[in-house]
This record gives structure tokens, C-alpha cells and sequence, in this order.
């Protein structure tokens, strides 16, 4: 039952990621690769206050289980993210594929913890 | 033709649908493999696993349709339902921001430093590796 769930919200993330990824590159031309950035940063703040809500509020195990697995990681992508650094590379750019790998690393954490932070902060 | 096909991919139904679909499949795969593959000594092994093994399938995939030329419809729909939709959802960023936090959270802020980089540098080199190892593949079959 609960594969099913989640396989239906990764979906959903899957395809959520798809359009915002298409709605920023088609307003943002940029040589860095902002839009898949900006999905693994908010689906990481939605994760951490997922996990808040869990811990703190208690959120059900099968509803966060669904939308953290299968929501949050359909729509965050790592492997995106990696191809997306070795192209930087590939195209002469080495400081921007270390700041694009350090610099999703860095926000992502930092977006779950603050997740995780507000709603401890709110219990 | 119709109208539908100059409109960007994002808002084609049918492509939306497949990377949906795709995205289902690598999601419920993900979540099969960590519910076996649990972590060790604190290391989330199975998230770990799964980005490394995504990042470098996602090199292969989209080096291989890089190389045969300018993008069919079949490459696109093969690229979106396995690259974005499979791929993509097979792998994770948010779990692993979580992973690092609650290791944080725990007191061992160290760990979870080091598993956020290891799994980072290791992931470029990764989909480096399926990069390589794709575009060797091409080269040979032109000889």
C-alpha cells in the first residue's frame, strides 16, 4: 500500500520538477544552472518542515513517509544536479562547477535545518 | 502540425506524463532498495548508494543521446521518461540534506560533514565516469 503512495506522490514530484525546471530556464537564461538549484533547495526546506512536522507536531508516519520519500525525493534530483557539474567543467568553468556542487550542498542543508528549526521553534 | 508541438516541453501533457511516470518507477525503486539497505555505523548507505549509482547512469544515459546527434522525438521521450522521470526521481538531494541535518541534530556534526562531501565529490566523479565511459563506448562503435 504505502509503495503505491509513494510511487504516486514521485510521480508528482517528478513532474513538479519538470515544469518549474521548464518555467525558470524559459525566464532565466543563465550559464549556471539555477532552476535545478532552486528545486533541490525548496524541496529541501519542504523536507525539513516535513521532518519538523513529524518530530515536533506529529505528523502522522505513513503521510510523511509518502510526501518525504515520495514527493520530496521525486522531486529533488542528485543526479541532475552531478551531470549538471561535470558539464560546467566540461565547458572551461571549474570555479562555477565547484561553487554549483559546494553551493547545493551548502543551501540544501541549510534549507532542511532551517525547516526542521521553524517548526521546533513552533512547537 | 498541431499546435501542441510548439509549445515547450514543460507544458506538453504527454511529456509531463511521462517523466511523471518515469518519476513513479525510480521513486518506488528508491524506496525499495532503502528500506533493505539500511545505514551502517550512521551512514545512510542506501541513500548514498542510489545517488551515486543514479549520477552515473544519468552520465551514460544522456552522454549516449548527446552523441547520436541532434535530438529525435524518440530520444527526447527516451531522455525524458529515463533521464528526468527515472533518474531523477531514483536519486535524491532533499534526503540527503535531511541525512546531514539529523546527523547534526544527533551530535555528530562530523559524519554527516563528511558524508555530504564524500557523497558530493564522489557523485561528480561519478557521472564524470558515465560520461567517459559513454563517450568511449561511441568512439569504438564508429570504428
Amino acid at each position: 500500500m504505502s509503495v503505491l503512495l509513494v510511487a504516486l506522490l514521485g510521480g508528482l514530484g517528478a513532474a513538479s520538477r519538470f515544469v518549474v525546471d521548464g518555467v525558470i530556464r524559459s525566464r532565466w537564461t543563465s550559464a549556471f544552472p539555477v532552476a535545478t538549484v532552486v528545486v533541490n533547495v525548496s524541496g529541501s526546506l519542504l523536507l525539513g518542515l516535513l521532518t519538523g512536522a513529524h518530530l515536533f507536531h506529529g505528523l502522522g508516519s505513513t503521510v510523511f513517509t509518502a510526501a518525504a520519500v515520495g514527493f520530496c525525493g521525486g522531486y529533488t534530483t542528485f543526479s541532475t544536479a552531478m551531470v549538471e557539474t561535470v558539464r560546467l567543467v566540461q565547458a572551461g568553468e571549474p570555479a562555477r562547477a565547484v561553487a554549483n556542487a559546494v553551493g547545493t550542498l551548502v543551501l540544501c542543508v541549510a534549507a532542511a535545518a532551517a525547516g526542521v528549526g521553524a517548526l521546533w521553534l513552533a512547537a | 502540425m498541431s499546435s501542441d508541438g510548439q509549445r515547450p516541453a514543460h507544458l506538453r501533457l504527454s511529456l509531463v506524463l511521462m517523466v511523471a511516470l518515469g518519476g513513479a518507477v525510480g521513486t518506488a525503486a528508491r524506496y525499495g532498495l532503502s528500506s533493505v539497505v539500511g545505514p551502517s555505523e550512521g551512514w545512510p548507505t542506501g541513500t548514498f548508494v542510489e545517488n551515486l549509482a543514479g549520477a552515473f547512469l544519468l552520465g551514460v544515459l544522456l552522454e549516449r543521446l548527446v552523441r547520436r546527434g541532434p535530438e529525435t522525438a524518440r530520444a527526447r521521450r527516451v531522455r525524458l521518461t529515463l533521464g528526468t522521470g527515472v533518474l531523477g526521481g531514483f536519486t535524491t538531494f532533499s534526503t540527503l540534506a535531511i541525512e546531514v541535518e539529523r546527523l547534526a541534530a544527533a551530535g555528530r556534526p562530523g559524519l554527516g560533514l563528511l558524508y555530504g562531501a564524500v557523497s558530493v565529490a564522489v557523485g561528480v566523479l561519478a557521472a564524470l565516469l558515465g560520461v567517459v565511459a559513454a563517450a568511449r563506448h561511441h568512439r569504438r562503435g564508429r570504428r
